[in-house]
């Protein structure tokens, strides 16, 4: 299987907090990786760093074979790898629909320089379509159609996810980082949300990596884990031999009761 | 405070008119002019006791929650204001104070004649540096204003009061540039357009030293100062162009400043 | 429409008046732009003074006055600056932006001041413009101004309504909301700044060049900053809510200003200050909004 993504040998820290020793990762193409571990082990650190919102002190990040360590988070995003956020972020001013448009005028100058100035039946580049159509397809994909004209600020906590979500999808990404992409939903609806958006996302055959707190979404969804402790990964494995080790199991998942 | 002050150049001005108006009364009515300076100090006092503490009662007081650019408009939009009253009130000609910048000559360091009062200024502003260092940095007030201002919500869910907390930041920093204004009168001549001119120099001293930076404004501001002299020195029509140009210089290797605060994590 | 047709018809005075709220107008729509990004340039009276320059430097050094001319060079004398000043502009937002640019407008307002060349404090006279090579005679020439100016700003308000919905167009808002977001999208918002800036500009040229023809005369304190000062309160009068807004509000800043100056001249900017504090506190989207919203009733 092809290396889409490698992280080799990073190290990040803040002052006194070392929030990424020494951590190195293989990414194959088309996988399905889930990254797991406490709050402040350095999982949203390993996704900054790849994003390029944070430079690792030392260490490299390679995609495709070429070294992304140094460029701005937008050359990445161009690239190919898009993330979504812990805390969505959104154009919490504007309504839904114009979000998308947002994302998609985006796609549109990032094809050339004139783009900026397209016109509102330009097809957008990766779907054939204007964007208006590709609008509509993506909201519906990600069931927001109901949502599209309502602020983005008065959204309920899941689908504010979703928009943030269907926001990466715009550029046609062909990795995928999902900050805790089920956290504020509820329990009965993480199952299928989770479905919706590999299902979305897989459709496009995007490598996916996400961070969940869920084991049980980790089990069912993820083809691979990588467990964080205090800034190193302390397990790389698929799921069934991941939540099992000893380390694992001391440091994030918990023990069983007695 | 996070509000962005076009009107502080106002209240540098506001200091100098009135340090310009008292003083002259005083030294014209035949006062002792040592005490002068004592008289600087009470009409930049004076003058922002009266003004400051209206504007953020009438005004600021309900912008707070607004939009950035609101409040820069606000504050821009009291600015012509302040300007106009200042018209009113003292006239369009130039005052002059010499007196208490003549009054104490100079001295000669490595053959040059160096004004005497000047030293007051410099140590005027360590003072004023140095003071507010140890006030936010070291006194529970202090630390409560820091607090205050990462985060009003929060310390209004504590119990501190965040609007007599304002109101007082906002007086303070007035009389700062006030006292800037009363204790600059005496060496230049008072027109109108010292606002303008104080406020576009200042914001390039917190550019280039960062903002938030206290050590950073007292760096920003040596170099801002040495660039201008050798500037005038040598080649005096380049002076406002060289000013901004060093900024840029710092900016191109150092974006946010050359001692910037570390910002809480966004994402 | 109206005014081009019934044009002629007005008095020369009121002829003046409609053709500088174009020519401000035009500035004030360029303001709209950037404001939509969160952006306030406070020295905006940099590009509108280079525009009139321009124009009357082609006429005093060329002996050229044909009018689509002289707005041509103003609108390229403007975006050539705006695209230098850019690199180092679009880097900063909020307050440093707004200061920057007005430090920029001072500094071309010294420079002018201390140039005899172009005379210094008092300024110079512009030619009478000429339309496609021919001279209107006396009583036409305001009348030929206005019908230029209002083509010309026609043309360019459609082009900016066509603007806002393009990609860039749409980014402004994005920009002010959450710039993190943009950048995470694949777009740099500095150089989508720096574009929007040139825009404004070239905008602003144009109207310096109208405004220089129509006054007759150019002087620096077309860059001062109070001149400055008029071009954010028209905008801020105006509202951001459509192309038109902008010339509205210059044409009733107009009228307002010739009545309240011919009152009280010392208090004009105290009366400015004022009212843009009423305007930004009681009618946030400018007085344009008042007039949308009884349309939609």
């Amino acid at each position: 299987m092809a290396l889409i993504l490698q992280a080799k040998n990073l190290n990040k820290a803040f002052g006194a907090v070392t929030a990424a020793k020494d951590v190195s990762a293989a990414i194959e193409q088309d996988s399905v990786v889930g990254l797991i571990g406490t709050n402040g082990a350095g999982k949203t650190t390993f996704i900054n760093m790849i994003t390029g919102y944070l430079k690792p002190d030392t260490g490299a990040i390679e995609y495709e074979g070429r070294d992304i360590t140094r460029l701005p988070p937008r050359d990445i995003t161009r690239l190919g790898i898009c993330r979504s956020f812990q805390i969505p972020q959104l154009y919490s001013s504007l309504s839904v629909l114009d979000n998308m448009h947002i994302g998609l005028g985006i796609v549109l100058r990032n094809a050339g320089l004139g783009g900026y100035f397209a016109r509102p039946g330009a097809l957008v580049p990766g779907f054939g379509k204007p964007a208006e159509e590709v609008a509509e397809h993506l909201l519906a994909r990600f069931g927001l159609a109901d949502y599209r004209s309502r602020n983005a600020q008065v959204l309920p906590g899941g689908v504010r996810k979703l928009l943030d979500i269907a926001l990466t999808m715009v550029a046609k990404p062909r990795v995928l980082l999902l900050d805790e992409p089920t956290s504020g939903v509820s329990a009965q609806e993480k199952f299928g949300i989770m479905q919706m958006v590999l299902d979305a996302v897989r459709a496009e055959g995007a490598t996916v990596l996400f961070v969940e707190h869920d084991m049980e979404v980790v089990s069912r969804f993820a083809q691979r884990v990588l467990a964080f402790y205090d800034g190193r990964i302390i397990a790389d494995a698929p799921p069934a031999v991941a939540l099992q080790d000893p380390e694992v199991k001391r440091h994030v998942v918990g023990r069983a009761r007695a | 405070m996070k509000i962005v002050n076009v009107t502080h150049g106002s209240f540098y001005a506001l200091g100098a008119y009135a340090a310009a108006s008292l003083t002259g009364a005083w030294l014209a009515r035949g006062y002792p002019p040592m005490l002068s300076y004592a008289v600087l100090f009470v009409a930049a006092l004076g003058v922002t006791l009266l003004v400051a503490p209206l504007i953020e009662r009438a005004i600021l007081r309900f912008m707070y929650a607004k939009d950035e650019v609101v409040i820069l408009l606000i504050t821009y939009a009291l600015f012509l204001i302040l300007e106009d009253v200042i018209k009113l009130v003292w006239g369009v000609n130039p005052y002059f104070i010499a007196q208490p910048y003549a009054l104490l000559g100079s001295f000669t360091v490595a053959g040059l004649a160096y004004p005497t009062y000047n030293l007051i200024l410099v140590a005027l502003a360590l003072l004023a540096g140095l003071g507010l260092t140890w006030l936010l940095h070291s006194t529970r007030v202090g630390k409560l204003l820091l607090a205050v201002i990462h985060d009003p919500e929060i310390s209004r869910a504590m119990g501190i009061d965040v609007n007599r907390y304002y109101l007082v930041t906002f007086t303070f920093g007035s009389l700062l540039a006030a006292l800037a204004g009363a204790f600059t009168a005496p060496t230049v001549s008072v027109v109108p357009g010292l606002g303008v001119e104080i406020i576009v120099l200042s914001f390039a001293v917190v550019v280039i030293g960062g903002l938030g930076s206290l050590p950073g404004a007292a760096l920003g501001a040596v170099i801002v100062g040495m660039v201008r002299s050798l500037s005038v020195h040598y080649m005096p029509q380049v002076e406002l162009f060289v000013i901004y140009f060093v900024m840029a210089m710092v900016l191109a290797f150092r974006p946010r400043g050359l001692f910037s605060l570390a910002e809480p994590r966004k994402i | 429409m109206v005014l081009l047709i019934g044009g002629p018809w007005l008095p020369q005075w009121a002829m003046f008046i409609v053709t500088i709220a174009f020519a401000k107008g035009l500035v004030a729509l360029g303001l709209m732009l950037l404001l939509r990004a969160g952006l306030v340039s406070f020295g905006q009276a940099l590009y509108y003074c280079l525009g009139a320059y321009a124009a009357g430097a082609l006429g005093r050094f060329f002996g050229v006055s044909d009018i689509f001319a002289q707005m041509l060079a103003g609108a390229a004398a403007a975006g050539v600056a705006a695209f230098i000043l850019g690199f180092l502009l679009a880097k900063y937002r909020g307050i440093f932006f707004g200061l920057l640019s007005l430090a920029l407008s001072m500094i071309l307002y010294g420079l002018l001041v201390k140039n005899e060349a172009l005379g210094s404090t008092d300024g110079f006279n512009i030619l009478p413009s000429t339309l496609f090579g021919m001279r209107p005679g006396p009583g036409w020439v305001r009348y030929a101004v206005l019908a230029s100016a209002g083509v010309v700003a026609l043309l360019l308000a459609l082009a900016v309504h066509r603007y806002l919905n393009t990609p860039l167009g749409r980014l402004a808002p994005a920009i002010k909301d959450n710039e993190i977001r943009v950048e995470y999208m694949g777009a740099s918002a500095r150089h989508a700044v720096h574009v929007m800036y040139v825009i404004a500009a070239v905008l602003a040229g144009v109207g310096g060049a109208l405004a220089a023809t129509t006054v007759g005369h150019i002087d620096p304190e077309m860059a001062f900053w109070t001149t400055s000062g008029e071009f954010i309160f028209i905008t801020i009068l105006a509202g951001t809510g459509s192309v038109v807004a902008p010339f509205a509000g210059a044409l009733l800043y107009g009228v307002i200003h010739t009545t309240a100056y011919d009152l009280s001249p010392n208090t004009w900017q105290l009366s400015l200050g004022a009212a843009l504090l009423l305007i930004i506190v009681f009618l946030p989207e400018g007085l344009w909004s008042l007039f949308a919203q009884r349309r939609w009733r």
